[in-house]
């Protein structure tokens, strides 16, 4: 019993089920009518279903797609993107102009423009990441700056409100379906995530640049190409959101559009039981957690707090976990538990080594001596964390060719 | 004993990282202004009155930034500056408005006791539970702005005579133009500019010269061998926050006196605009390069641009966010370009 105790909290989904847990448990115990689903008829006639559970799980869509990217950009570079919901404004820009400036636009057409604009702005930002080797956070700030007015520019101010029945379905219910299509678009790129990470070598790439830059170089991987491309998928979620976003409303106000949706994801990121620091990540865990912050907006809105207010109460919902998540505080629940001395197992990340050496300025790398040993010492932990990790630790399942991908010398660069 | 260490060792080198980094920043502005200066001399680019007026609009902005400065020389990050300074006016404005006996004084007291609260809380996460400084501050912003629009959605106007008299305050400079009707008037400062100067200098020294200051950098620049040299290194940190923090207090103090009112959706986006101003100005968010003159320098550059372009004619609300976001990218590939180059000369 205590051996399953313990196994159950080593698991990284243990902190975002908890959570999610916690929040359903508050509103069976305060407001069972949360839970209640009714059927009913819109007004344009179709059936639908409706209800609290189903608005958190429609209105977290684009919390889902954002949090997949950020979780990947997370892993890899050890750092945020912040020019999410900026991006999400440019993106939606685009769709939005290519809709109304030429009524025989197929909408597929103005996604894919949007799509194909949100990556190359995603890989904007993945080469001042990967190649000039600033902060991911950093970095993201200028077109966090940016992104808004650019919006702007592309649309000339003006926000023209399109009716598009392939719109309207997207953004609301396909007539004849009684669930909300958002939610359809999310569930497919959770499974095409799973997917690709349980048949490519992506998050395991990513996984090993963000435990070490240099020993992921001397196993072979580029860790530039790895930390570009998950600027670009991030760029490809981004341009998803925007078309939900757009298509929800027929229309954007690019200074509200998707605003504060960054410090959503990166919260989903945190709470999914992952490093903010980069290494090891749980896709599941970030998805629960993306859905849990809505489930607290959801909550809250519920329990007639101010919508001005929310971020108040999200802020000590934040600080709560980071504060049960902390390396200090897990420190000593473990001391006072008193396991066994040689359990101290820390993620080298949390030890207070900077993540990455190379981003520590030049005065982290003072000797030239000092480079080799540690790598090799980092390249050594670092097949050893992965290969010894266990299932659970990978997501989705471990990837098919974990190990020898890892040994095989120069691939995927 | 370790500050007297680092500062010759910094000297000894040929140009250390924050010196050149101001040298440019300084430089650029120096030549955007005076080209604007000369080239937009009929909208009144060439008055002193002008140069005193982006002092006055940024003044709450320059105090703001130096505290994000030695937070971000030391390692970290603050993004809950912006939240913290609108928290800041609508508390005042409350306890300025509808309380008893409240005068400048007191509401001054209210400012950097919310600003000391905000510090020490996140100085604690950050330092001694080692949480990272970005989810805390981001916490820290979201609470203050959700705290502000529960005292108050509205926005108001400060009515307290004490309080108006302080902001109504001009300095009159022996400087100045000669006007449409030919007479001559005195360019002036307001208040919170001779705060945000005096703020500007003690920095300045103290960052240069204590060993507070110097452990700053130390810290900042390597954690690990700060803590082998036998710093507090947690301590630092910790202070560094409380420092912005206190600071953070002051510049909501100062945001006031410009803008007399309070509202939620005051100050938005200023933790941006400091973090910009900031890099612009040299320093590094990798922690261990900065300069306060530097950050002054960064926000008088972030203001300027707003009226050289709308000087230029370009009159889209996105002009001055799109050429900061340029400004901004450039220093950042700049700042990449002298660390690798530099990374590469140590071999």
């Amino acid at each position: 019993m205590k051996n399953l105790m313990k196994n159950l909290m080593k698991n990284p989904l243990f902190v975002p089920v908890i959570c999610l847990g916690l929040v359903l448990l508050f509103n069976l115990l305060t407001n069972a009518g949360f839970f209640e689903i009714s059927i009913k008829r819109n007004n344009v006639g179709n059936w639908i279903l409706a209800g609290n559970l189903i608005s958190v799980f429609n209105n977290a869509s684009e919390l889902v797609i954002l949090a997949i990217g950020m979780t990947l950009i997370t892993s890899a570079s050890g750092g945020q993107d912040i020019s999410v919901g900026a991006c999400v404004a440019i993106a939606g820009g685009v769709i939005l102009k290519t809709l109304a400036s030429k009524s025989g636009v197929p909408v597929v057409a103005a996604v894919s423009l949007g799509c194909l604009v949100a990556m190359a702005f995603g890989a904007f930002n993945g080469i001042l990441v990967s190649i000039f080797n600033i902060q991911p956070m950093v970095a993201t700030l200028i077109l966090f700056t940016a992104g808004r007015p650019i919006s702007s520019w592309i649309t000339g101010g003006l926000s023209p409100r399109i009716t598009n029945s392939v719109l309207d379905a997207v953004g609301n219910v396909i007539p004849g379906v009684p669930v909300p299509t958002p939610i359809f678009i999310a569930a497919f790129c959770v499974g095409f995530i799973f997917l690709t990470l349980r048949f490519t070598n992506l998050g395991l790439y990513a996984q090993a640049v963000g435990i070490s830059d240099k020993a992921a170089r001397l196993v072979g991987l580029s860790p530039r190409l790895v930390k570009f491309i998950q600027f670009v998928v991030m760029g490809l979620c981004v341009g998803l959101v925007a078309f939900i976003k757009v298509s929800r409303v027929g229309s954007i106000q690019y200074n509200y559009i998707a605003k504060d949706i960054e410090m959503d994801a990166i919260l989903a990121v945190a709470l999914g039981g992952n490093s903010l620091s980069g290494g090891r990540f749980s896709m599941t865990g970030s998805i629960i957690g993306a859905y849990t912050i809505q489930a607290i907006t959801t909550t809250l809105l519920a329990n007639s707090v101010p919508s001005d207010a929310l971020s108040a109460y999200k802020a000590v919902v934040i600080i709560i976990l980071v504060v049960i998540q902390s390396p200090v505080v897990k420190d000593f629940w473990r001391r006072r538990g008193k396991t066994d001395p040689g359990d101290s197992s820390l993620n080298p990340t949390k030890n207070g080594l900077p993540p990455h050496p190379q981003g520590a300025g030049p005065k982290a790398n003072a000797g030239p001596n000092a480079g080799p040993n540690p790598a090799s010492g980092s390249a050594a932990s670092l097949s050893a964390s992965l290969s010894a990790s266990p299932a659970a630790n990978l997501g989705p399942g471990p990837l098919p060719s974990l190990a020898p991908a890892l040994g095989a010398g120069p691939v995927g660069t | 004993m370790a500050a007297k260490d680092l500062s010759p060792k910094t000297r000894s080198e040929p140009m250390s990282d924050t010196t050149s980094l101001l040298i440019i920043t300084v430089a650029i502005f120096l030549v955007m202004y005076l080209t604007a200066a000369y080239l937009f001399s009929d909208k009144g680019f060439a008055k002193p009155q002008m140069f005193f007026n982006l002092l006055n609009e940024n003044a709450a902005l320059i105090i703001i930034s130096c505290g994000l400065s030695i937070v971000m020389i030391a390692g970290g990050i603050d993004i809950s500056v912006g939240g913290l300074t609108a928290l800041i006016t609508v508390a005042c404005v409350v306890h300025l408005n509808d309380m008893e006996g409240s005068s400048f004084l007191t509401s001054l007291l209210l400012a950097l006791g919310i600003g000391l609260a905000f510090g020490l809380v996140q100085g604690f996460l950050v330092a001694y539970l080692d949480i990272q400084p970005f989810i805390v501050t981001l916490a820290g912003m979201f609470f203050a702005r959700g705290q502000a629009a529960m005292i108050d959605t509205q926005t108001r106007t400060v009515a307290n005579e004490s309080f108006s008299a302080l902001a109504q305050m001009r300095i009159r400079l022996p400087i100045g133009s000669v006007n449409n009707n030919g007479v001559f008037v005195q360019a002036y400062m307001e208040l919170g500019v001779v705060i945000a100067l005096l703020v500007v200098a003690a920095l300045f020294v103290t960052l240069r010269y204590t060993t507070f200051g110097r452990s700053l950098y130390a810290v900042g620049g390597n954690k690990q061998s700060a803590l082998m040299l036998g710093l507090n290194v947690k301590r630092t940190k910790f202070l560094s926050h409380v420092l912005c923090g206190l600071l953070t207090g002051l510049g909501g103090f100062v945001f006031l006196l410009h803008v007399r009112s309070g509202a939620v959706t005051h100050a938005a986006g200023y933790e941006m605009d400091a973090i910009a101003a900031s890099i612009i100005g040299g320093t590094m968010l990798t922690g261990g390069v900065g300069n306060i003159f530097g950050t002054f320098i960064g926000v008088l550059t972030k203001g300027a641009i707003g009226n050289i372009v709308r000087a230029m004619g370009l009159v889209g609300s996105w002009w001055p966010g799109i050429t900061l976001a340029a400004m901004l990218c450039f220093f950042l590939i700049l700042q990449s370009v002298i660390t690798s180059r530099k990374r590469a000369k140590i071999g």
